[in-house]
């Protein structure tokens, strides 16, 4: 199938081309500015040490196109500059266990977020109308209203305070000790982010139900004698399956931007708690690097999203004419 | 990018399929229905028609009362606030009392004046947020959708590109660059809020497009900016109505994130985002410095979102007869 | 009453949940190895009493009452386990639009495969296979390894529609419905596909059911014929008893509207528009348009009545509307205008592209004034794509000289001047898309007259009940969105919004496609009075050949992008000389067929 590669690498050069955009607006964003740069940027926490030291890591006397080509290379030798905080940290070093714990939140997020929506999204969409369907609706027209953090401020109200002191509070995370040696600290956070993004997911699945349901071919195999099971399984499931998997991938795109409110509530120790602190003392390498890997990742998963659809989907398969 | 595609259908999509059976009519019969004239029927435009269908559902109904008494609070409140909202007139994290029914905040001021003096600028602040990103994501949506040359392409792309971050860290880069300031946040907010819109419209006007009508006024040599204004535009109203409501709840909660991270308004400031902030640390002692601010901006955002909801399905009501037999 | 298979007892179907009426006591039998057509216009509910044999019925409505008997089961009375059995097994369906009635992630073979797997048909997956095969054959289709491994989306219509009768078939059913299986396809496709139907039902000895809208189509294929109206069975029997002498005034009625290839010209629509379900009148619901209306008819609905074999009508009068004379056998000696004049519009050497493809190829004809020219094509052949080029809606290369008036016309109609722009007008093909359904009839008629004339709001308020009464529509609908106006109304508005602009060519382009039949009959009475009335030069676009011997008097038959003949209509149809017209006349299914059955 000569047409798939070709499709594949499309897609792939198109994300490829993004991240680059991406990469020069982001640098633009943070050094290309008029004036001095350095002092702009550290402003109220302009001392002159530290607009020294952020003029010779930028090396800002260089014509801006080296600026960015010495960056992004660096980037891709894994060099992203050093803090400009205290002792002059290699960012990588110090983001690199946040990105795990990053990591591993949105992933227990996701674990339980997405295999209860997706239940209960095919089930509001196979019982439409009735009281399941109904309930169901109205939770995620309410959750999916809610900004995160009060979502996060609702769960610690019940489960760690007068209510119910069933977790523990938010303050005792401790940011040097690695995440798996305070799992507990886990649960509310991810609780949170799963509870803000399962609307998206439960609407979007019950959509696709009742689209395949309703689709004519479904129809179609009822009116040829089919027992319902293999309505079920053989027309409807391969049908429903696509936005599922393009939901999930989304859904985990979406998390890299909500874990940073979570994180922030939570004060736990990941890059969006991370980039939160280094907006507010305008440690630029941290921003920097930090907007870039979320931005990668979105890309990314938007990818892999693409990729499985085109794989998956018979029509663009084969090449639809 | 279709991932993206879904994303702003995922998330905004209405829901075309919770049409009720009944006014399944024209598919049910198919191709047998021809929509013979509802004589009785007197209709109005777009943006009057249907505000008045939506209101017929409970949902509606019940999320415009709710929204409508926070306004209400937010508007007035000043007005009505026992004390000042920077005054001290107890102890930090102080128990409700007589003094203050709702006790001290972190500093000791009172959580109820604060309260009602905090809203505005969430309210305020969102609003017009949306208001731009409305505008720029029609103009944009509109011209990409219309044009027939590169410029379509060059805007699509660009906007894929933005879109390639999640909202909040944009308006953080930008932030990290310029500092805080209120403005900033605004048109932050604003911006961001363009590319999903502009997919939107551009969806919608492409579809339009092809349309024989619009065919029909370039025969009569209508220019194209007339046809996109008098034409399109008046056909586009009633999906930015369901559009406006849904980004504008995604504002409220995007503004009220960013002064709780402290990055919107600054202290002594009362704003609701911000008093989370400051006074969940004594989250234990105090709990309603933090539970009331908390529940209001809930009880805001679906209120928006529920009325939102009972206007989509009523668009569904009045689009199903117009040139889809 | 010998090899009746399946009868259906006062059927009642109605909206879910509303309870609103769709149809209603419909009484009808189905005969061992024959046709009937089940006719019906829109709003006929004709759609919906013919799944209801499967005991189906789509969202939104559902059978009330009523029964439908196989032998000595009920359909209507069946548990979900036996229904299951007889839906593909016992009665099979055929659906409308076989591209989405395939499921687009299967591949064929399954699909194929799988109806026989449902009932257990053979005992061994070599008879299945064996039986597969057969049924390809059947509907003359290859059933290699690799054609079975084809998605849905790989087929053409034609074949999609095949594998669909295919699936229907292969496990001898004894009834077939087939719900409209020809729509969009094109007449050469159609008529192999009305051949297969034909030769399965007969060698299978089956009852089918055949749906549609399409008389022609009937003619040449249905035994027997039943006409629904309003959610009524309103008369049913022998195809060849009921074309020769009608006796319901709506069957008569359609006949006067259908067009015919040989024979009478005139075309007649029915005055008024059908009812919708909950608007029915009380009684016969076709009383308010009927001409044989008298007070009994509005007060109490006809019983059933027995006019001959197996021929049934409901209508106080049938005795007087049968006295009268057989609508088709009507000859007709009107004839059409010839122009005879010099050309208004001169089209010469003109090709045009689509995008990078080349379309249309070295186009001549001529449009004369007072006359109507009918560009006659199947899909893909070129005709709207002309007819685009000289309205100056084509956006893509034009090659070749248009004139008009003598002069040349500039490509797009926004470069037109004024003048120019005004005196050709286009009608397009889908009134529910010529329409902005934002702006009121009074905002659509008035953007021509605020375009092209200077009037003052009074004159352009008399202009505007002026054009509206042109097309016989009444200027209460002024005030009216376009979804408040029926399929026909619209289109008048359409052709009115084409004629404020007071043009002196009117280009049709396939206008009456998205119509009803007895509605495409009074369009085309329209036409023709305002072409004489005010002298209109018509292009008349259609894929319906039958049609155009009522409007047209020269032809041009297109095919590929090409005019393969071009001449007077009546010397074209008496006697083509291309062999793609010859073959387009043969393919053509026509109405006077059933008054050669026996």
């Amino acid at each position: 199938m000569p047409v798939l590669p070709k499709l594949i690498l499309r897609r792939l050069a198109l994300g490829l081309l993004t991240l680059m955009v991406i990469s020069v607006l982001v640098f633009a964003a943070t050094e290309a500015l008029p004036g001095d740069t350095a002092s702009q940027i550290l402003g109220k926490s302009a001392t002159p040490e530290r607009v020294e030291r952020l003029q010779d890591q930028l090396g800002l006397d260089r014509p801006l196109i080296v600026q960015y080509f010495s960056w992004a290379g660096g980037l891709l030798r894994g060099d992203a500059g050093h803090s400009l905080v205290g002792i002059e940290v290699p960012v990588t070093q110090l983001l690199g266990s946040k990105v795990v714990n990053s990591a591993v939140l949105m992933l227990v997020a996701a674990l339980m977020s997405i295999p209860v929506s997706l239940l209960l999204g095919s089930l509001s969409g196979r019982f439409r109308d009735g009281l399941f369907d109904a309930s169901v609706s109205l939770g995620s027209l309410t959750f999916a209203a809610l900004p995160t953090f009060v979502i996060g401020i609702a769960l610690i109200l019940l489960l760690a305070t007068q209510i119910l002191h069933v977790l523990p509070a938010v303050s005792r995370v401790q940011h040097s000790a690695s995440i798996w040696s305070q799992m507990e600290l886990l649960w509310l956070p991810a609780a949170t982010l799963a509870l803000a993004s399962a609307p998206f997911i439960v609407r979007m699945l019950r959509g696709s139900m009742i689209e395949v349901l309703e689709s004519d071919y479904v129809q179609m195999a009822r009116l040829k004698g089919a027992p319902e099971r293999i309505v079920l399984q053989r027309h409807a499931l391969p049908n429903a399956i696509i936005p599922v998997i393009q939901v999930i991938a989304l859904n985990l795109a979406w998390m890299a931007g909500g874990v940073v409110t979570v994180e922030y509530l939570f004060n736990y120790p990941g890059i969006g708690w991370a980039l939160v602190d280094a907006v507010a003392n305008r440690d630029v390498p941290v921003i920097q690097a930090i907007v870039l890997l979320v931005a990668a990742v979105y890309v990314t998963l938007n990818l892999i999203a693409d990729i499985l659809t085109i794989l998956i989907s018979p029509r663009l398969r084969t090449g639809l004419h | 990018m279709s991932a993206n595609d879904s994303v702003s259908a995922g998330e905004r999509r209405v829901d075309a399929l919770d049409v009720s059976p009944d006014e399944a009519l024209s598919e049910t019969l198919g191709h047998d229905l021809e929509p013979s004239p509802a004589r009785g029927k007197q209709r109005r435009r777009d943006w009057v028609q249907l505000p008045l269908d939506a209101l017929h559902y409970r949902v509606t109904q019940a999320g415009l009362a709710i929204s409508l008494f926070i306004v209400a609070m937010a508007v007035v409140g000043p007005y009505i606030a026992p004390y000042s909202p920077y005054e001290f007139v107890t102890a930090p994290y102080a128990k409700p009392s007589a003094t203050a029914w709702l006790g001290g905040d972190n500093l000791g001021r009172d959580v109820v004046s604060r309260v009602l003096c905090g809203g505005r600028t969430v309210l305020s602040l969102s609003f017009i947020a949306t208001a731009i990103g409305m505008i720029l994501g029609v103009v944009l949506g509109l011209v990409a959708g219309y044009a027939r040359t590169v410029i379509n392409e060059v805007i699509m792309r660009g906007l894929d590109v933005l879109l390639a971050f999640p909202q909040i860290v944009f308006v953080l880069l930008i932030i990290s660059v310029l500092g805080p300031q209120v403005w900033l946040l605004v048109l932050g907010v604003g911006v961001t809020l363009a590319p999903p819109i502009a997919r939107v419209v551009y969806g919608v006007t492409v579809e339009i497009k092809e349309r024989d009508f619009v065919m029909a006024a370039e025969s009569l040599g209508v220019s194209h900016l007339k046809i996109a204004f008098t034409e399109i535009l008046p056909n586009i109203v009633s999906p930015l109505m369901v559009e406006f409501g849904l980004n504008l709840t995604f504002a409220i909660g995007t503004i009220a994130s960013l002064s709780f991270l402290g990055f919107g308004m600054q202290p002594p400031a009362a704003d609701w985002g911000l008093m989370i902030n400051e006074n969940r640390v004594g989250l234990v002692i105090q709990p309603y410095s933090v539970f009331v601010p908390v529940t209001l901006i809930a009880i805001l955002a679906i209120g928006v979102n529920l009325v939102t909801d009972g206007v989509a399905h009523a668009m569904i009501g009045i689009d199903r007869d117009t040139g889809s037999a | 009453m010998s090899g009746i298979i399946l009868t259906v007892e006062d059927l009642d179907i109605a909206l879910d949940p509303s309870g609103v009426e769709v149809d209603h006591e419909v009484n009808l039998e189905l005969v061992e190895g024959e046709i009937l057509g089940l006719v019906g216009e829109s709003a006929s509910g004709k759609t919906t009493a013919a799944t209801s044999l499967l005991n189906f019925q789509r969202r939104g409505a559902k059978i009330v009452s009523g029964s439908i008997h196989i032998g000595d089961r009920d359909v209507l009375a069946l548990g979900a386990a036996q229904l299951r059995q007889l839906r593909g097994g016992v009665i099979s369906y055929v659906p409308q639009d076989p591209g989405s009635a395939l499921n687009p992630a299967l591949r064929i073979g399954l699909q194929l495969r799988e109806v026989l797997e449902f009932h257990g048909f053979g005992d061994s997956e070599a008879e299945r296979r064996k039986r597969l095969e057969e049924m390809m054959a059947e509907v003359l289709l290859p059933s290699t390894k690799e054609f079975l491994r084809r998605y849905p989306h790989q087929l053409s219509g034609g074949q999609q529609q095949r594998v669909a009768l295919a699936m229907a078939f292969s496990c001898r059913p004894k009834v077939i419905v087939l719900d409209e299986p020809t729509t969009g396809l094109d007449v050469t496709t159609q008529a192999h596909v009305l051949n297969t139907i034909r030769d399965l039902v007969t060698a299978h000895r089956v009852a089918a059911v055949y749906v549609t809208h399409d008389l022609a189509v009937v003619a040449e294929l249905a035994h027997r014929i039943a006409v629904m109206y309003a959610g009524r069975l309103v008369e049913i029997g022998p195809a060849a008893e009921l074309f020769a002498g009608a006796s319901h005034p709506y069957t008569r009625r359609l006949l006067h509207a259908v067009p015919v290839l040989t024979g009478r010209r005139t075309l007649e629509g029915i005055p008024g528009f059908a009812p919708r379900p909950g608007h029915r009148p009380a009684g016969c619901a076709f009383a308010p348009r009927c001409s044989y209306a008298v007070a009994k008819c509005s007060a109490e609905m006809p019983p059933e009545e027995i006019v001959g074999e197996m021929h049934r009508v409901r209508c106080w009068r049938h005795e007087e509307v049968r006295a009268q004379a057989p609508v088709l056998a009507q000859k007709d000696d009107s004839s059409l205008e010839s122009g005879g004049e010099a050309g208004l519009i001169t089209v010469r050497g003109v090709t045009a592209w689509y995008g990078s493809k080349e379309c249309i190829h070295d186009i001549d004809i001529t449009l004369r004034a007072r006359e109507c020219l009918a560009l006659v094509g199947e899909s893909g052949s070129g005709k709207t794509t002309l007819a685009r080029c000289i309205a100056g809606l084509h956006h893509f290369r034009i090659e070749g000289d248009i004139g008009f008036q003598g002069k040349a016309l500039p490509r797009l109609a926004g470069s037109r001047p004024r003048a120019i722009r005004h005196a050709i007008q286009y009608v397009f093909q889908n009134p529910y898309s010529a329409l902005n359904p934002r702006k009121t009839v009074a905002q659509i008629l008035s953007q021509p007259l605020s375009i092209f004339f200077d009037y003052t709001r009074h004159q352009r308020e008399d202009r505007l009940a002026e054009v509206l009464d042109l097309v016989s529509l009444d200027d209460t609908l002024l005030s009216r969105y376009p979804d408040q106006l029926s399929g026909g109304e619209r289109q008048r508005v359409a052709i009115a919004r084409a004629l404020a602009a007071e043009p002196t060519v009117l280009i049709c382009d396939e206008v009456t496609s998205w119509l009803d039949v007895s509605v495409q009959a009074s369009i085309i009475e329209l036409l023709l009075r305002l072409q004489s009335e005010i002298g209109l030069c018509m292009l008349f676009v259609t894929h319906n050949l039958a049609l155009i011997r009522s409007i047209a008097y020269d032809v041009a038959v297109m095919s590929e992008g090409r005019i393969v003949e071009y001449g007077p209509t009546d010397d074209v149809l008496a006697d083509p000389q291309a062999e793609y017209t010859r073959k387009l006349l043969a393919d053509t299914p026509t109405i006077e067929a059933a008054l050669f059955k026996t």
